[in-house]
């Protein structure tokens, strides 16, 4: 079975996914709606179109920020982390 | 159709800043335009208010009076940023020309602050360490051009009539899709395609397009203080070069997204895109702030300077065309000078002096130059 890790430093879930699935689909199939919040309200976002043009649905794979949940392909233990905002506070001036 | 005072051709920055000015002027203005407002160049820029690009001359002076109107014009709903301008010199040889240019400026008036290496490093902490010297301008501004354009419209109360093609300029009156206008006064602020509408009058001005790309990033905290370049972009905007020419320009938004520049070349009107000078404006953004290499590219888009041989805009009335004022021609600098070319405009057709001079920017001087 495959699985990648999702969730947070405290909360961690496996969540399984079928060969070629994307992290957006199986994080849905796993009954998870949200993984992002928004840069100014902190409103939750998840995937809104699905095809890759709305960058609503980012999450960070593997410590890499602004990822598309929704075109990027699930591999087998990857660590997959909900992003606050833009997910590169550590650049701002 | 009921006749205005004013009839302006655009509902571009410019055309909206004509009936701003005019309408303060106690005129009544109607706006036409082709397509949509703000539909044109306005909307494919960065809505930069520069005076740090211009070399001493007509268009400086031009864009030091816009630059004071842009001050006193109230920003409210145009996201009306003084954020100032930052240009660097990566190289001796463009450093020191940086720097020359710069002591003229400030002959000119222009607020042009020397900055060092380690100056740079503390106004834009994510640039490169490899600049050698750069010039803080205060002045520059930035604004969201298509907020700006349909604000200065609003403000101005001036009736607009989008979706309209004129036909024919007649002296005083306009020909279009939807009918008849007649005007005391028929501004062409058509932009990129001014020299038509001055052509349909029998009164032609050379202008043509300068195509440019803008890629815009993903949103991102405030990364980019200023606007940023390097110097060989004024050289670049002053040249007659045909072939692509490319500098870097790097600022950031309100909305968070990063957008970078500029480049330049005269292909006509061709729309398609280019994967190679979308590459190379992104290599050259990347060399100059180089956490841009790990940061995504939502989209890119493209426009077309309406750009003069001698790169000065047409603006005043024009001698061939009783009743015609042209306000065009103003290349990659439309937002900008918009403010000062509404006033200038304003001011001529209620015979008030105008603050600057008009020659340089007369329309019959093409004619004489041949």
């Amino acid at each position: 079975v495959n699985t990648f890790s999702f969730g947070d430093n405290e909360v961690r879930t496996e969540i399984r996914f079928e060969p070629g699935q994307s992290i957006g689909a199986a994080l849905l199939a796993a009954g998870h709606r949200s993984w992002r919040t928004t840069r100014r309200q902190g409103g939750p976002r998840g995937i809104f179109c699905g095809i890759g043009v709305c960058f609503d649905c980012v999450v960070i794979v593997n410590g890499r920020p602004g990822q598309r949940a929704c075109l990027t392909e699930a591999q087998a233990g990857d660590l997959v982390r909900p992003q606050e905002g833009a997910g590169r506070g550590q650049l701002a001036v | 159709m009921a006749g205005a005072d004013v009839l302006v051709i655009g509902a571009g920055i410019v055309g909206a800043a004509c009936a701003y000015y005019c309408a303060d002027a106690g005129l009544r203005v109607t706006v036409l335009d082709r397509g949509s407002v703000a539909g044109g160049t306005t909307s494919a820029g960065e809505g930069n208010i520069l005076v740090s690009d211009k070399e001493p001359g007509p268009e400086l002076d031009l864009a030091l009076l816009a630059n004071r109107l842009w001050s006193e014009l109230d920003g409210d709903g145009c996201e009306l940023e003084h954020k100032g301008g930052i240009v660097v010199g990566q190289n001796p040889e463009t450093a020191a020309a940086l720097a020359t240019l710069a002591a003229r400026q400030r002959d000119h008036g222009v607020d042009a602050i020397d900055v060092s290496a380690a100056e740079l490093a503390e106004l834009e902490p994510n640039l490169t360490p490899n600049v050698l010297a750069g010039v803080h301008y205060p002045q520059d501004m930035q604004v969201q051009p298509m907020l700006a354009t349909a604000q200065l419209l609003r403000r101005s109360g001036a009736t607009v009539h989008t979706e309209t093609d004129v036909l024919a300029v007649r002296p005083r009156e306009v020909r279009t899709s939807r009918g008849n206008f007649r005007a005391d006064w028929v501004v062409n602020a058509a932009g990129v395609w001014g020299g038509e509408i001055a052509g349909l009058a029998g009164a032609p001005v050379p202008i043509l397009p300068r195509r440019g790309f803008v890629l815009v990033t993903e949103p991102l905290p405030r990364v980019v203080r200023h606007k940023v370049y390097t110097a060989d972009y004024v050289a670049n905007v002053a040249s007659g070069q045909a072939g692509l020419e490319t500098s870097v320009v790097v600022e950031g938004t309100r909305a968070g997204t990063v957008l970078i520049g500029a480049s330049r070349e005269r292909v006509g009107f061709d729309r398609r895109f280019s994967p190679s000078v979308l590459r190379t404006l992104a290599a050259r953004a990347v060399d100059l702030f180089p956490f841009l290499a790990e940061v995504h590219l939502l989209r890119s888009y493209l426009g077309f300077r309406p750009y003069c041989p001698d790169h000065l805009p047409v603006i005043g009335p024009d001698p061939r065309a009783p009743g015609l004022i042209h306000a065009c021609g103003h290349e990659g600098a439309g937002i900008g000078l918009a403010t000062a070319t509404g006033q200038l405009i304003a001011q001529t057709i209620t015979g008030v002096p105008p603050d600057l001079d008009l020659t340089p920017f007369r329309p019959d001087r093409f004619a004489e130059a041949r």
